[in-house]
């Protein structure tokens, strides 16, 4: 019995298919870009974190102006969720392979890699032939967090601290006035008169595990309550009082007068929900004002704003910018600091509010932004609590007792990475309810005691 | 005049099997070479430099070159408790899901096995979550479908109850589980209905005509003869199973703690979180030599699934 | 005398009993279908959506349908689905062309110690691949493969070959002797003995392996996390992206999940008849 030989006749055609697609392979694999002494052509590839900011703008901008302007540079862009953006770039960088020329990065990486000798010294090797830049302009806590003595190792792109949103409505409802400063015990208070479980949460509050998600928030309440994650001889000070006080006020505060689920909920879910009528309040991003702005129009009317709240300190906000570095020995990087220049220069900022509006434009990084009166008029309810946040945050000195190491929401340690994310872990866990607080702190507190204290301070 | 048809075949010589000549074996040997040389390079060499690095101190976040640091990376593997807690979860995420989505495949393939009206279309329906892309099938059911807010499954159970559960805060290993069977319960369905519709079909009508009923038939004529099919199922399965990792990487990235944390998942964030290429390898070579223990114990109980006939 | 067929005797009670039970039946298998394929339902609905009719309480199945999702996903998924064909077509021939000679000589005309081979085979995907992705890292970016389709392509061949060499021996073992014998008696060398009695009849098994490998290749997304970045990634990598660190993503990331998974399932559908006839074939003797 014979089978019909069309068949294979039909694999045979897949077989030649296949060959042509290999050929397409040969010609279309191989990183790209030779490296050239003329700026004004080569390849840039950038890897960039995931966010409406980046996607929505700096892309399609990049396409219509940039490419357009400089039509011998060809951008590339790598998109990532932040942890896959930090193991990509920490695998390229290390193993200098090369991946990226432009690589996005914000305070917790730039003074590890150019202490490593991993960035570019943009201060040196750029900014001081380019007036044109303006690097006076950068916000001084953003500047001094991007830099490693005193030269800048990446530029910002846009930065945040973080603030109160709450729904005013709902605070006139109860007859509620929310101070310019709170403490969290006043916001306590608050939380418990607006909950209405099952239709309004009093407070809104990231619980999702990741140092950039949940831990973010929860740093500040720890640093406000006079707590650090080590002493000046690099103990860890996870199951010290301090830190054990703003944990469970934090946990509890969730688990009673939270969202529902909130070990699953970062910036994006918090969004939607307040967005949707369902948060009394919510303390995050700053840079969730110009999203509240632009998604939910309705709600934005009705939000008010304040600062950080505090315990036992002045300020409490964190700081993160999202920065773009170049790494040192990179190809083509002459083009890589046009691309660069570009996306963290005043002129790109008129170029989002042209095509996007004024209230769209990347904040939190320069100035001249918040003296622009036509920026002031279009963001004028969170413009100025904003730059006030971010003003009065020193990541150099972020708790009430000294320690050794800068940064507020997180530590600049190598072993930060890992380390943030094991503890993370664990508060996403006492958040849900499968662990309690004192369990959820003691594994931090072995997890963070694997290190010498010379591993972490860099000396070992 | 009669045509002689139906000659009998003239007897064959009887060849009594000599020892192959040396030509011989090698044009036997010569269409597998390409296949064993390609799979060794491929697979061997990384392994061997894997096995190299396990004895290293070689990390990604500090500048530091590799350098030797004997066994110490085996002895963090053996006292870690982490290590232990992800194998568990391996097994008991893979067990779980094998054995649901083989249950299940076994009832589907029932159902499939007799004719009804427009019975391809619902085995169309039923083959299609084993085609959807595992990370999409992850996403899909940690947002539209699990979210505690908006997900459909809540809005679903409603009337029995339900409100507003966080799936994957409260049940997180459950859900991760439960989207494994959902994208391999196609697989073993296949694989039955196959063994399904390979039953002789006299003897199941002699068993009709001897009056048995259709339980009795099922367990006393289908299940045997399915059981080899079964068994490639799990085998199978499991083998794939045992290393998922889009599932927990995009509804839980491990969590809540190490909640739904299993071995593949264990690894990737020594290498993406840590940095810590040694440890990885060290981690991975203990992980290989379970695994070979493992197998050789499963095969040999599975033995009946490989075709031990010559052609 | 003749015997009267057994069903004209068959009184009426019994009939609607079995024809009720005939059509519970046919009722009860598309409830279940249904039931199992409402998440893809719900994937392709929500795909519709504007992103504020996906995030909802109650969820919406009334809403103004819109474009805009999916014209978002193709004008950015370009180079990713290119990569992603490339390296699931040619390394799936690649595999084909591997497995084929390696099946025969592992079934037809076995080598000595065949059972060792095929477990070696076996024992390379009992592997985690996890393992190794440290040092594939390095090895690639020595060999100057980081970031190329070629690097793809290489691993998913290995990765798919012990499952194509196990099948297609399966399927091998189905030639019927006889077939074989009158090739053999005809002065078949081994080539003709392939081409024309082997291959043939294996083909509807050979599209049931390239249908798998298909699926496994297309589908992969740790070695392409991992090892590649902007010039060699692939269409699951294009899926991780679309979910943002701080924005609404929910209907933007089931039209890319819709549209990653719509050219497998095609496939799958077309192919289904041809799937379980190829299991049916020979997976087990």
């Amino acid at each position: 019995m014979r089978y019909p030989r069309f068949r294979l006749r039909a694999l045979g055609a897949v077989g030649c298919v296949a060959a042509l697609a290999a050929l397409a392979a040969c010609s279309s694999g191989g990183s790209g870009g030779s490296t050239s002494s003329n700026s004004n052509s080569g390849t840039v590839t950038v890897a960039v974190v995931s966010n409406p900011l980046i996607t929505g703008q700096m892309i399609p901008l990049t396409q219509s102006n940039f490419e357009k302007q400089y039509p011998g540079i060809n951008v590339k862009f790598a998109t990532y969720t932040e942890g896959d953006l930090r193991a990509a770039i920490q695998k390229a960088i290390s193993t200098r392979s090369y991946a990226f020329n432009v690589v996005m990065i914000g305070p917790y990486e730039t003074p590890l890699f150019a202490k490593n000798g991993w960035l570019t010294n943009l201060s040196k090797q750029y900014i001081a032939s380019d007036p044109g830049y303006d690097a006076g302009d950068l916000l001084p806590a953003i500047s001094k967090s991007l830099s490693y003595k005193g030269d800048l190792y990446a530029v910002p792109f846009y930065g945040e601290s973080s603030m109160m949103f709450y729904n005013k409505t709902l605070f006139q409802q109860a007859g509620l006035t929310m101070p310019h400063n709170p403490t969290w015990a006043q916001i306590e208070g608050f939380a418990a008169k607006l909950n209405q479980p099952g239709k309004v949460a009093g407070i809104c509050l990231r619980g999702l595990a990741g140092w950039g998600d949940n831990m973010a928030a929860l740093d500040t309440v720890v640093n406000t309550f006079g707590g650090q994650w080590f002493d000046m001889n690099w103990k860890p000070q996870l199951t010290a009082p301090p830190f054990v006080d703003a944990t469970n006020f934090y946990v509890n505060l969730v688990r009673k007068y939270g969202e529902p689920g909130a070990a699953n909920d970062s910036f994006n879910q918090l969004l939607t929900l307040y967005g949707q009528g369902k948060c009394a309040m919510w303390y995050d991003a700053t840079v969730a004002a110009t999203s509240i702005a632009t998604t939910y129009p309705d709600v934005y009317k009705q939000t008010g704003y304040a600062l950080a709240p505090v315990n036992l300190t002045k300020s409490s906000g964190w700081l993160w910018t999202w920065a773009l570095g170049i790494p040192q020995g990179a190809s083509d990087s002459g083009a890589a600091w046009k691309f660069v220049s570009w996306a963290t220069s005043k002129q790109y900022d008129q170029l989002v509010a042209a095509k996007y509006g004024w209230s769209a434009v990347p904040p939190g990084t320069r100035t001249s932004l918040y003296n622009n009166p036509q920026y002031q008029a279009a963001a004028k309810p969170f413009a100025a609590i904003t730059l006030e946040s971010i003003n009065s945050v020193d990541p150099e000195h972020p708790t009430l007792h000294p320690v050794p190491y800068t940064g507020i929401q997180y530590v600049v340690i190598p072993q930060f990475e890992s380390l943030g994310l094991t503890v993370a872990q664990q508060i996403a866990g006492a958040i849900a309810g499968t662990e309690s607080v004192s369990q959820a702190l003691q594994a931090g507190q072995s997890a963070a005691s694997q290190y010498t204290p010379a591993q972490l301070s860099g000396s070992g | 005049m009669t045509v002689i048809e139906d000659l009998a075949p003239p007897p064959t010589a009887e060849v009594r099997p000599r020892r192959a000549s040396r030509r011989e074996r090698w044009q036997l040997r010569l269409p597998l070479l390409p296949a064993l040389v390609y799979t060794i390079v491929v697979t061997q060499i990384p392994f061997l430099v894997t096995l190299w690095y396990s004895f290293q101190s070689y990390f990604w976040n500090t500048p530091a070159p590799a350098h030797f640091n004997g066994l110490s990376n085996y002895k963090t593997v053996f006292t870690n408790p982490a290590f232990r807690g992800a194998l568990v979860r391996s097994v008991v995420m893979t067990a779980t899901a094998v054995i649901v989505a083989m249950v299940l495949g076994v009832f589907f393939a029932v159902l499939l096995d007799r004719k009804f009206l427009g019975r391809s279309i619902v085995r169309t329906l039923i083959i299609t979550p084993f085609l959807i892309m595992p990370v999409a099938a992850a996403l899909v059911w940690a947002g539209p479908m699990l979210d505690p807010n908006f997900g459909l499954v809540n809005w679903l159970l409603q009337p029995f109850g339900v409100h507003h559960v966080a799936w994957l805060s409260t049940h997180a290993l459950g859900s991760v589980i439960l989207v494994m069977i959902w994208q391999w319960t196609p697989f073993m369905t296949l694989i039955v209905l196959a063994g399904l519709q390979s039953q002789p079909a006299d003897t199941l009508e002699a068993a009709k005509v001897d009056g048995a009923g259709a339980w009795a038939t099922f367990g006393e004529l289908t299940l045997p003869h399915l059981r080899p099919y079964i068994e490639l199922g799990v085998l199978l399965g499991s083998i794939y199973l045992v290393n998922v990792f889009d599932a927990v990487k995009a509804m839980t990235q491990g969590g809540p703690g190490t909640a739904t944390t299993n071995l593949p998942y264990y690894l990737y964030q020594q290498v993406n979180n840590a940095f810590d290429i040694g440890g990885a390898a060290a981690t991975g070579v203990v992980t290989v030599i379970l695994t070979i223990i493992v197998a050789t114990f499963a095969l040999r109980m599975f033995a009946r699934v490989f075709q031990f006939e010559e052609a | 005398m003749t015997a009267v067929p057994v069903r004209d005797r068959e009184p009426a009670a019994l009939r609607l009993r079995r024809m009720t039970g005939q059509v519970g039946w046919g009722v009860l298998a598309w409830v279940v279908g249904i039931a199992f394929f409402l998440p893809v339902l719900w994937m392709v609905l929500t795909a519709f959506k504007p992103e504020s009719a996906a995030q909802t309480w109650p969820p919406k199945f009334v809403f103004t349908p819109t474009l805009a999702q999916f014209r978002l996903v193709f004008s950015g998924w370009g180079p990713y689905v290119t990569h992603s064909l490339i390296a699931t077509t040619v390394s799936t021939v690649l595999v084909l062309a591997l497995a084929v000679p390696a099946a025969y000589a592992l079934s037809v005309h076995p080598v000595p110690r065949w059972r060792d081979g095929l477990f070696f085979f076996i024992s390379t995907k009992m592997l985690p691949i996890v393992a190794a992705i440290g040092p594939l890292y390095v090895l690639a970016l020595h060999a100057h493969l980081l970031d190329s389709i070629w690097v793809l392509i290489i691993l998913y061949t290995a990765m798919n070959l012990p499952l194509a060499i196990w099948m297609i021996r399966s399927f091998m073992l189905e030639v019927p002797k006889e077939m074989l014998e009158a090739a053999e008696l005809d002065g078949a060398g081994r080539v003709r003995e392939m081409t024309e009695v082997i291959m043939p009849v294996i083909s509807p098994g050979l599209v049931s392996t390239a249908l798998i490998c298909v699926i496994f290749a297309w589908n992969e997304l740790f070695l392409a996390l991992n090892l590649t970045v902007t010039n060699a990634a692939t269409l699951p990598m294009f899926l991780i992206s679309s979910v943002p660190q701080e924005g609404l993503y929910l209907a933007h990331l089931s039209a890319a999940a819709t549209v990653a998974s719509i050219p497998v399932i095609l496939v799958g559908w077309i192919a289904q008849r041809s799937l379980v006839r190829g299991l049916s074939m020979g997976a087990i003797k």
